[in-house]
C-alpha cells in the first residue's frame, strides 16, 4: 500500500474540509483546475451527471457564483450563515497513474444553523491532478447517504 | 367546525374564516382545519398524481400520495393508467414500494395476494382455507377514477366529481401553452427535487402566484444572472397581470413576451442562450429549428396554478405533498424534451438546478421565507392573512377576473375554492 500518497492526499484533502468550514473561499476556489466540476447527484449510482438532475452541478463560473451566494447576505436562508464541522476520513485510492490520482473517502458533516442540527452524511470522490507538490481537483462528487430523500435547503458548500 | 383556536375567533365558522380579502391564521395552524382538508378537498376532487412520461410503458410505475393515502400510479399491458391505492386488501400492507420502477404484478409481500397491473386480484397462496368462499371480484386494490389531459394524469376518489375537462375549464388552453416548451418534442420529466418545509402546504400554494416576493426573496439568485435575464425578471411592475380562472385555478403571466413559446421566433436569441444556439447550429439544425427550441428552453412566462396540489411553474411542474398541519413536501419535476438535442436539454437541467432545489439559488430562500410565515402564525391567533394586493385594480375577463401581475388575486382565487369545497 502507498502511504506515502495517501499521506499526501489526507493532508490535501483535509484542508480542503478545513477551508470550507471556516469560510476560505477564495483558495477553495483556486484549489480546481479550470474545468473542474462540483457535484452533488440524486440517484447514488448515476454516472453521466451532465445529462441527469442533480442537486449542483458546477462549473468554475457556477462555483464563483455559490461562493458569491454564500457571502452576499442577499440570501435570506443563509444570513445567518450556517456553521459547519465536517470530519473526513477512509481514505482509499481507487487509480493513480503518478499524475491523476482518484481517492474515495467518508464525510460525516454536522450543520447548525439559528436553532436546528443537522447532520449529512456522504460518500466523497475526488479527481485529483498533481500539482507543484500538490493537487488540483478536477472533479468532487458528493453522493449524500440520503440524497433520494427529501432533503432541507443546504446553504454551504459540502 | 369545532376548532382548537383558543380565541375569541373560536365562534367563526369554516366560512366565515374565508373573507373576500383575507383568510384566518388558523387556516395555517389548526389540526383539525387540515384534518377536513384532507377529506373535504384531496379525498374529493381531482388531484395530480403524474404526467404520462411518468410511466412510459406498460408496468411502469410511480408511488405518489393523494393527501396522505398512497396510490400506485400505473400504465396496464393495454396501456391505460390506472391509479390505485396501495394497501393490500388482505391485511392492508402496501403491495409496491420505491418511487418509480417497472413491474409485471404487484404482490404482498406479507401473505402473497397478487394482483395484476390494472389492480385486480389474481391469486392467493393456499386459497382452500377459504372454501371457495372468498370473493376475489371485490376484492382487487382500490381503483380510483383516472383522466387526463395535456398529459396530465389526475385522480379522484370522488365518483361523482365532474369531468376533469370541466374542473379545469379555462386553465386548459395554459396547460396547452405550457407543453410548447416541449419544442416540438414531447415534454418528459426527467427526474425531480424533492424537499420539504415545516409550514402549511397553502403557504406554498400561494406562492406560485405570487410575483410580489420575486425581487425581494430571490435577489440573490438575481445577483447570479446576466443583466438581460436580470431585466427581463423585473416583472413585478411590468405589464404582466394575474387572472382567476375558476375552480381555484389562476394564472400568473409573468412575461407577457413569453406566453405562446412558438410566437415571435425572429426575436434576438437572448445572450444567455447564445451558446447553444451555435451549439444546436453547429449540429446542424435549421434557424427556424433552433430558434424554436431555444425558445422553448427558457420555458414559459407564466405560471398555471391548478387546485389543489399541482402548477406549471415557467420550466417545471410544482408539486405540492401536505404531510401535517405544519409540514408540507413540494417536488420541482425538471422538464425535458423526449428525444430533443442534448445541448438544449442539459441547458434545462443546469437551469432547473441553479434556481431549483436544496442547494439551489433560489429554493431555499422561499423555503426559509414560508417557515417564517409559519412560525409567524404561531403568534396573534386571532389575526388575520392579507390577501387584499390588486383588489382594487380586478376586473372581470372572459374566463374570470383579472389584476396586475403581483396581485393575490390567484391566492383569493384558490381560498375561494377551498371555502366551497370544505363548507359543501
Amino acid at each position: 500500500m502507498n502511504t506515502e500518497l495517501i499521506t499526501q492526499v489526507s493532508a490535501f484533502l483535509w484542508q480542503e474540509a478545513d477551508m470550507l468550514d471556516h469560510g476560505e473561499y477564495a483558495p477553495w476556489l483556486e484549489s480546481w483546475t479550470p474545468d473542474g466540476l462540483y457535484i452533488v447527484p440524486i440517484d447514488p449510482l448515476e454516472t453521466d451527471f451532465a445529462n441527469t438532475l442533480n442537486y449542483a452541478y458546477d462549473d468554475a463560473a457556477m462555483r464563483e457564483k455559490r461562493v458569491a451566494r454564500l457571502g452576499s447576505g442577499e440570501s435570506i436562508s443563509t444570513s445567518p450563515v450556517p456553521r459547519t464541522i465536517r470530519s473526513v476520513s477512509r481514505f482509499r485510492i481507487l487509480a493513480n497513474d503518478g499524475t491523476n490520482v482518484t481517492v474515495r473517502c467518508a464525510q460525516n458533516l454536522r450543520e447548525f444553523r439559528k436553532d436546528v442540527l443537522k447532520h449529512y452524511s456522504a460518500d466523497v470522490t475526488f479527481d485529483l491532478v498533481k500539482s507543484g507538490g500538490s493537487f488540483l481537483i478536477r472533479r468532487k462528487i458528493i453522493r449524500l447517504i440520503n440524497s433520494t430523500d427529501t432533503l432541507q435547503g443546504i446553504g454551504y458548500i459540502l | 367546525m369545532t376548532s382548537k383556536t383558543d380565541t375569541a375567533d373560536q365562534a367563526l365558522t369554516l366560512g366565515d374564516r374565508v373573507q373576500a380579502d383575507r383568510v384566518h391564521t388558523s387556516l395555517y395552524t389548526d389540526p383539525a382545519i387540515f384534518e377536513t382538508e384532507m377529506d373535504k378537498i384531496f379525498s374529493s376532487t381531482w388531484v395530480w398524481v403524474a404526467h404520462t412520461s411518468e410511466i412510459p410503458e406498460a408496468g411502469s410505475f410511480k408511488n405518489t400520495y393523494i393527501g396522505r393515502q398512497p396510490v400506485i400510479v400505473v400504465r396496464d399491458r393495454k396501456q391505460k393508467a390506472h391509479v390505485l391505492l396501495n394497501r393490500c386488501r388482505h391485511r392492508a400492507a402496501t403491495v409496491c414500494e420505491g418511487k418509480k420502477g417497472k413491474t409485471n404484478s404487484f404482490v404482498c409481500p406479507y401473505h402473497g395476494w397478487s394482483y395484476s397491473l390494472d389492480g385486480a386480484l389474481r391469486g392467493v397462496p393456499h386459497p382452500e382455507s377459504y372454501a371457495d368462499q372468498l370473493e376475489k371480484g371485490e376484492l382487487g386494490l382500490v381503483s380510483l377514477r383516472v383522466e387526463e389531459y395535456a398529459g396530465m394524469l389526475f385522480a379522484t376518489f370522488n365518483k361523482d366529481v365532474e369531468p376533469l375537462v370541466d374542473y379545469l375549464g379555462p386553465a386548459k388552453k395554459w396547460m396547452d401553452l405550457f407543453m410548447k416548451q416541449g419544442g416540438g418534442f414531447p415534454v418528459k420529466v426527467a427526474g425531480e427535487h424533492r424537499f420539504r418545509f415545516p409550514g402549511n402546504w397553502k403557504i406554498q400554494l400561494e406562492n406560485t402566484t405570487d410575483a410580489y416576493h420575486f425581487p425581494l426573496v430571490h435577489k440573490s439568485f438575481l445577483s447570479s444572472v446576466d443583466k438581460q435575464t436580470e431585466e427581463m425578471l423585473d416583472f413585478v411592475t411590468g405589464t404582466g397581470y394575474v387572472e382567476d380562472l375558476g375552480n381555484g385555478h389562476s394564472v400568473m403571466v409573468m412575461i407577457p413576451a413569453l406566453v405562446d413559446l412558438e410566437a415571435n421566433l425572429d426575436a434576438p436569441i437572448p445572450e444567455r442562450f447564445a451558446a447553444l444556439a451555435d451549439a444546436l447550429r453547429a449540429e446542424g439544425n435549421p434557424e427556424d429549428e433552433v430558434r424554436r427550441i431555444v425558445r422553448a428552453v427558457g420555458g414559459s412566462g407564466f405560471n398555471l396554478n391548478i387546485f389543489p396540489n399541482i402548477a406549471c411553474s415557467m420550466a417545471f411542474f410544482r408539486v405540492l405533498q401536505p404531510i401535517s398541519v405544519t409540514e408540507t413536501e413540494i417536488h420541482h419535476a425538471v422538464i425535458t424534451m423526449d428525444g430533443g438535442p442534448q445541448a438544449a436539454n442539459q441547458a434545462r437541467l443546469r437551469m432547473h438546478e441553479h434556481f431549483q432545489g436544496p442547494m439551489g439559488f433560489g429554493t431555499p430562500d422561499d423555503s426559509e421565507a414560508w417557515e417564517r410565515v409559519q412560525k409567524g402564525s404561531g403568534s396573534g391567533k386571532d389575526l388575520w392573512i392579507m390577501l387584499n394586493r390588486g383588489l382594487a385594480g380586478e376586473k372581470e375577463t372572459a374566463d374570470g377576473r383579472a389584476s396586475d401581475v403581483s396581485a393575490e388575486t390567484g391566492m383569493r382565487a384558490a381560498y375561494q375554492q377551498w371555502k366551497k369545497l370544505m363548507t359543501a
